[in-house]
């Protein structure tokens, strides 16, 4: 690359984003990690997937953690929502602390996990009549928040007859209209083809810019999660512990031009650094298969 | 016709073929039994007298072996004596088609031979009442408690061994003593059908709650969803369409119970039937009341399939993902 030179350091901040991370710093914090940690017992002993792991996310803020596989992402998330248990440290929320699966804290999958059996509306629906709210009511509000992910034209209809990237919008609704404290999405737009990717992430934007809600979201996509966050949680394997705490100097409102500027190349090729550092390449397992290329076409038939 | 495209594997065939094939399903078995019946070189084992000569003890209309017959029939031309007459016949107990087909319809219309006796319709009405009751009864326990093992763990850990082991005495077995215990009449029969279902039945519909994706229940769990209600609003509903499925198979297995089940005590019911009209050599009768049986079942269940289809407008293959 011989732009790289040119590139500023991805620490450089305008006036008015290091203003937008002051006034973001002052905001009320939402959870606190404290070092967390979590050893899984198996047969070969014990493996620790998590260690001292610290952050804290201030109110209306969009948070991004990235890592190569194995660091742990998923199971850093999952012990935010209560789904597992840690083994050292402490999971803060609201300064309360975290024992099991809440509302307070919404979860959007990756695999939809929609409910099959009921309608689009219903699903938006299930959490508040979980908790007490009747039927009418949570049909009001069901409607207002698929008004909100522009699903109302769907609202009877059933999770198989939705696209993927529809399935997604409601399963946001759904975890939305709970009212949580923390949105925690776990690689949810994954499964889904560039396209509707793009959409959805410009069109999470809109929603995480309109309502009082904090995201954590988990990627393994850099541009994703330099588009999307405020801060990137870079996570590294084996133990998955947190490397670096990034800012993210772009500014907003985000648009996809800025895929090119200065900012987000310089961010993204840190990010590279991180995540596939050049001597780590050698050693992942991948690079031990070596092809042992043969021709089986004819001299001269050639393709380039 | 291609013949690839009949035999492309895992492939599904078009609309057209599938009833096609359906259909012969049914008609392949009948065609092999009419040309059995019909075919008088094919096995016909016997020869139906209708002349019996000099033979002292043939009679017109006796069914007799081919090789006594061909023995009597040359010792009669040794002697010179008037030789007795036939034609090629199948044994009592293989009626051709068209006489079931006749037993099919006349069963139903003859009255019963003994005066105490039992209409057809009324034999086939108390089997399907003991079907019935021995299902609901078997399904009152076995459908929650096969969900509970299904959902908790320790419910499974305390009730699973026993139930495999119990799976493998074979109903009958309790025959004497359900008789022992609930007399002579369909309370044992009941019983027979319960024991020979329920223990499948909690096993099976255990598997189908573990299948169940987690993911739902997490979902659910981040939602708010809490204990008891994990159960009715998540694990249940997202279980339907399979357990109904389960519950089909198990109809037809209880449907398997029925004669045995029938046979203890007092016979009762379309078995019966089956054993009156088997005594007097009513074969014709015999082989309609067990075509009736396959049909109620068959009947029963394509019913069943298609009242799902309506019940679950959500169960799609799209959803298997």
């Amino acid at each position: 690359m011989n732009n790289q030179i040119s590139l500023p350091s991805y620490l450089e901040q305008s006036a008015a984003v290091r203003e937008r991370f002051d006034r973001l710093k002052a905001r009320e914090v939402i959870l606190e990690v404290k070092q967390l940690g979590k050893v899984y017992k198996s047969n070969k002993g014990d493996v620790t997937a998590l260690q001292d792991i610290n952050f804290k996310t201030h109110r209306r803020e969009f948070v991004c953690v990235i890592g190569p596989s194995g660091c742990g992402k998923s199971t850093l998330i999952r012990i935010l929502a209560g789904l597992e248990s840690h083994t050292s440290g402490d999971v803060l929320l609201d300064g309360k602390p975290v024992t099991g699966p809440g509302r307070d804290r919404g979860m959007v999958f990756q695999g939809y996990t929609l409910f099959p059996w009921l309608s689009v509306r219903k699903n938006v629906m299930f959490g508040l009549e979980m908790n007490g709210m009747s039927a009418s009511e949570a049909g009001r509000e069901a409607e207002l928040w698929l008004e909100l992910v522009g699903l109302e034209r769907f609202a009877n209809s059933y999770p198989h007859e939705l696209s993927g990237g529809m399935k997604q919008r409601v399963a946001i609704a759904r975890a939305l209209v709970n009212q949580p404290r923390i949105l925690l999405m776990d690689e949810p737009f994954g499964a889904l083809d560039a396209q509707s990717r793009a959409k959805m992430q410009a069109h999470l934007l809109e929603i995480w810019r309109n309502i009082d809600i904090t995201i954590l979201f988990i990627t393994h996509d850099l541009d994703e999660a330099i588009f999307l966050a405020d801060r990137i949680l870079v996570l590294k394997a084996h133990p998955g512990e947190v490397q670096e705490l990034i800012e993210v100097s772009v500014p907003r409102p985000r648009s996809a031009e800025q895929f090119v500027s200065p900012e987000f190349l310089a961010t993204k090729a840190r990010l590279e650094a991180l995540i596939h550092p050049p001597e780590a390449v050698v050693e992942t397992k991948d690079d031990e298969v070596k092809p042992h290329m043969i021709r089986f076409v004819n001299v001269a038939d050639n393709v380039e | 016709m291609n013949l690839s495209s009949w035999f492309a594997v895992r492939r599904e065939l078009s609309p057209h073929k599938r009833t096609m094939l359906g259909v012969g399903s049914f008609l392949l078995p009948l065609l092999v039994w009419c040309i059995v019946s019909y075919v008088p070189v094919v096995w016909h084992p016997m020869v139906l007298v209708s002349n019996p000569g000099a033979v002292d003890y043939f009679q017109v209309g006796m069914l007799v072996d081919k090789a006594t017959y061909n023995d009597e029939l040359a010792g009669m031309q040794s002697l010179g004596k008037a030789v007795p007459q036939g034609e090629p016949a199948n044994p009592i107990y293989l009626p051709a088609p068209h006489e079931v087909a006749r037993a099919l319809y006349t069963a139903f219309t003859t009255a019963p031979e003994q005066r105490d006796g039992q209409w057809l319709h009324e034999s086939l009405w108390h089997s399907i009442q003991i079907i019935f009751w021995g299902f609901v009864l078997s399904s009152l326990i076995g459908v929650p408690l096969g969900i509970l093992c299904g959902t908790y763990s320790a419910v499974s850990r305390l009730n699973e061994p026993f139930v495999e082991f119990f799976r493998y005495l074979p109903a009958p077995a309790f025959g004497a003593l359900a008789v022992a215990i609930l007399g002579i009449y369909d309370g044992p029969k009941i019983a027979i059908i319960v024991i020979g279902t329920l223990f499948q039945q909690i096993l099976i519909i255990a598997n189908t709650t573990r299948k169940l994706d987690y993911a739902l229940i997490e979902a659910a769990l981040t939602l708010g969803t809490r204990r008891l209600k994990l159960l009715f609003h998540v694990v249940l509903p997202g279980i339907l369409p399979e357990l109904y499925r389960d519950q089909r198979i198990l109809l037809g297995w209880a449907w398997t119970y029925l004669i045995v089940a029938e046979l203890i005590g007092t016979s009762s019911g379309i078995t019966w039937f089956i054993t009156q009209q088997a005594r007097y050599q009513h074969f014709d009768n015999v082989y309609a009341a067990i075509f009736i049986i396959g049909l109620l079942g068959l009947g029963g269940d394509l019913l069943l399939a298609a009242l799902g289809k309506k019940l679950f407008p959500w169960d799609r293959p799209a959803n298997k993902e």
